[in-house]
């Protein structure tokens, strides 16, 4: 278990190094910084001195080594736009985010394990089905668009809840809630069958036998070992609930690390967005690192690979 | 994921012989969400198709004496506009049907460019295995671990958003499905004995990959097209959205829903008609999807 863990541990290492090359490349490859730093009305000379200035007319390896070194110090540079350093800017941000995200797998996981319990209790009747079609419509909402109905909704129809913002913990109800559905149908569909799985195994034979009523079969002996793979990709939907939090925090102006991204780019602030793009991108290897080694403590199979 | 042919219980090999296609009509009549999905599917494709003859305007056409008129269900509602008019007094349904031209657009290249990328991939990796394969699979893991809208939003912003560097853009971030499911498939018949007797036969590589493997694959990959589909057209909304993606005037359901924004608080219809346009859409294309998946795998779902 110990070198199937060291192995994995370096795999994550070297990819997370990878995707900071990537992000790098991708972002100066896909265009001239420095044009688009200096705007359209910029002149040739003031676009010089911009390349200068930033260290852009270095080649593209000479940057990037400058900048991974600086990184592996937690020193991403100034931004250009906010007077601050980014580690400052995501300092600020990331707790946000991080909030948010803890919330929405909260909400996505009181959805989603319930649900997929009864469909499979329930297997093949109504009720499954029932589940089934939320899984299927949650997936095809844009979320973007469920934001705005749940605000049209929530916050200016019923004036239950605040429309955006991030004063008190209830400005966070409604972007958990569209965030998190969206990692719903995934974890129901794997704890529906999880609980079929396991429900049709002998020692759940065996305790129905010994009489035990079937609540405490289903909750006290079924789910807890339905419910372990669902950990599992309840840490990479967190990963991915955090990439897709630059959409729901535009929607909500909730002022965390996703909203921080939006306004980078539509700035041209670079040092900012490639920053956010790496520790969004660590925070989903970590998370996926965590997910494998839950899954191979569970299968043991899973780690002669 | 699925076994290449059509395995038969011996029950139904006594019965007299029907049509291969019968069977696979009755298959997929009887599972209604598949006939659903295909029909709604269809539908739109055909609006799409004839918008320009079902439109009842020009759907460009600026009128300021005719902005925010709300659609029939209100009211104030006309039958000249049926779902009513944006703030620049374009008419709603006139633009949601040119809409659905670019959501289909996007979905379908999209779709293709990804599927060409991670089915190449897939194929090689599973096929070869070894070094081939240790690098692949790491590719996919790198390009897992990319957050594709950030990624897509900062490279449209510096390319500058359209029509096309969106389909590109999702063209190129979205093949790590196919990739994945093109490799388990094929390492499963990479050792099967059509493959070995082609390979006796001296044909070469690259024809039984094509030739022999692909058609194989095929199913499985005609699913991860639906998937990958609903999943372009859902981020080219979101990207038109927020304002990176398909460029006004051009009538994206994405960026209709943003430039309704504004009136969302006293009009929801402005955002709810291209917001349900786009989940319709992408819920019929899901349940295409779902239905051949399950038709892949007989023994029923999951």
């Amino acid at each position: 278990m110990l070198a199937f863990v060291v192995r994995r541990l370096l795999v994550a290492l070297s990819v997370a190094f990878t995707v900071s090359v990537v992000s790098f490349m991708l972002l100066h490859l896909s265009g001239d910084l420095a044009t688009s730093i200096a705007g359209p009305e910029a002149t040739a000379e003031q676009v010089e001195d911009i390349r200068k200035q930033f260290g852009l007319d270095q080649p593209i390896v000479m940057q990037y080594l400058h900048w991974l070194w600086d990184a592996l110090h937690f020193d991403f540079g100034r931004s250009y736009y906010f007077q601050d350093t980014v580690m400052g800017l995501i300092g600020e941000r990331l707790p946000i985010t991080l909030t948010l995200g803890g919330i929405a797998l909260a909400v996505a996981t009181l959805i989603a394990i319930p649900l997929g319990v009864l469909a499979a209790i329930k297997q093949d009747t109504w009720i499954d089905r029932l589940a089934l079609l939320i899984a299927v419509i949650g997936q095809a909402m844009p979320s973007f668009w469920f934001g705005l109905a749940l605000i049209v909704i929530f916050a200016v129809n019923l004036h239950w809840l605040p429309a955006g913002g991030n004063a008190t913990w209830q400005h966070f109800i409604l972007p958990a809630i569209a965030l998190g559905y969206y990692a719903t149908p995934a974890m129901m569909r794997l704890t529906r069958t999880g609980m079929l799985e396991v429900l049709g195994s002998d020692y759940i034979r065996t305790a129905r036998a010994k009489g035990l009523n079937e609540r405490t079969v289903i909750f006290k002996h079924a789910l807890r070992n339905a419910v372990i793979p669902v950990v599992a990709l309840m840490a990479v939907e967190l990963g991915f609930m955090l990439g897709g939090s630059v959409v729901i925090e535009s929607v909500f102006s909730l002022k965390g690390l996703g909203q921080l991204a939006w306004d980078a780019i539509a700035r041209n602030d670079y040092p900012v967005v490639q920053a956010v793009v790496l520790i969004i991108a660590v925070f989903y290897i970590a998370l996926t690192f965590l997910a494998d080694v839950i899954n191979a403590m569970l299968d043991p199979r899973l780690r002669v690979r | 994921m699925s076994q290449p042919a059509v395995s038969l219980s011996p029950a139904t090999s006594l019965l007299p012989v029907v049509p291969e296609w019968r069977r696979m009509l009755n298959r997929v009549l009887g599972h209604h969400g598949l006939t659903l999905g295909a029909a709604v599917l269809g539908l739109i494709v055909l609006a799409a198709l004839f918008a320009p003859w079902l439109a009842p305007h020009d759907p460009y056409a600026q009128d300021v004496s005719q902005r925010m008129i709300p659609p029939i269900w209100h009211d104030k509602g006309t039958w000249d506009h049926v779902l009513g008019t944006d703030k620049l007094g374009r008419d709603y349904l006139s633009r949601l049907l040119y809409g659905a031209r670019i959501s289909l657009t996007i979905g379908l290249v999209a779709a293709l460019i990804s599927g060409l990328i991670g089915t190449t991939l897939g194929v090689l990796a599973g096929y070869f295995g070894g070094r081939v394969d240790a690098v692949i699979s790491y590719i996919i893991t790198t390009r897992l671990a990319l957050p594709v809208i950030l990624v897509a939003l900062a490279m449209a912003s510096l390319v500058g958003g359209s029509l096309q560097v969106v389909i590109i853009l999702l063209g190129l971030l979205l093949w790590d499905r196919f990739a994945v499911v093109a490799r388990s498939t094929t390492q499963q018949l990479r050792d099967a004995e059509f493959i070995a007797s082609a390979k006796v036969l001296g044909a070469s590589t690259p024809y039984i990959l094509v030739r022999e493997l692909l058609p194989n694959i095929l199913s499985s990959l005609i699913v991860v097209v639906t998937l990958e589909m609903a999943h372009a057209i859902l981020l080219e909304a979101t990207l038109s959205f927020l304002g990176l993606g398909v460029q006004p005037p051009l009538p994206s359901w994405g960026l209709m829903v943003a430039e309704g924004k504004a009136y969302m608080f006293f009009q929801p219809w402005v955002i709810a008609v291209p917001g349900i346009a786009l989940m319709i859409l992408v819920l019929a294309i899901n349940l295409v999807g779902d239905g051949l998946r399950d038709m892949n795998a007989p023994e029923g779902r999951n």
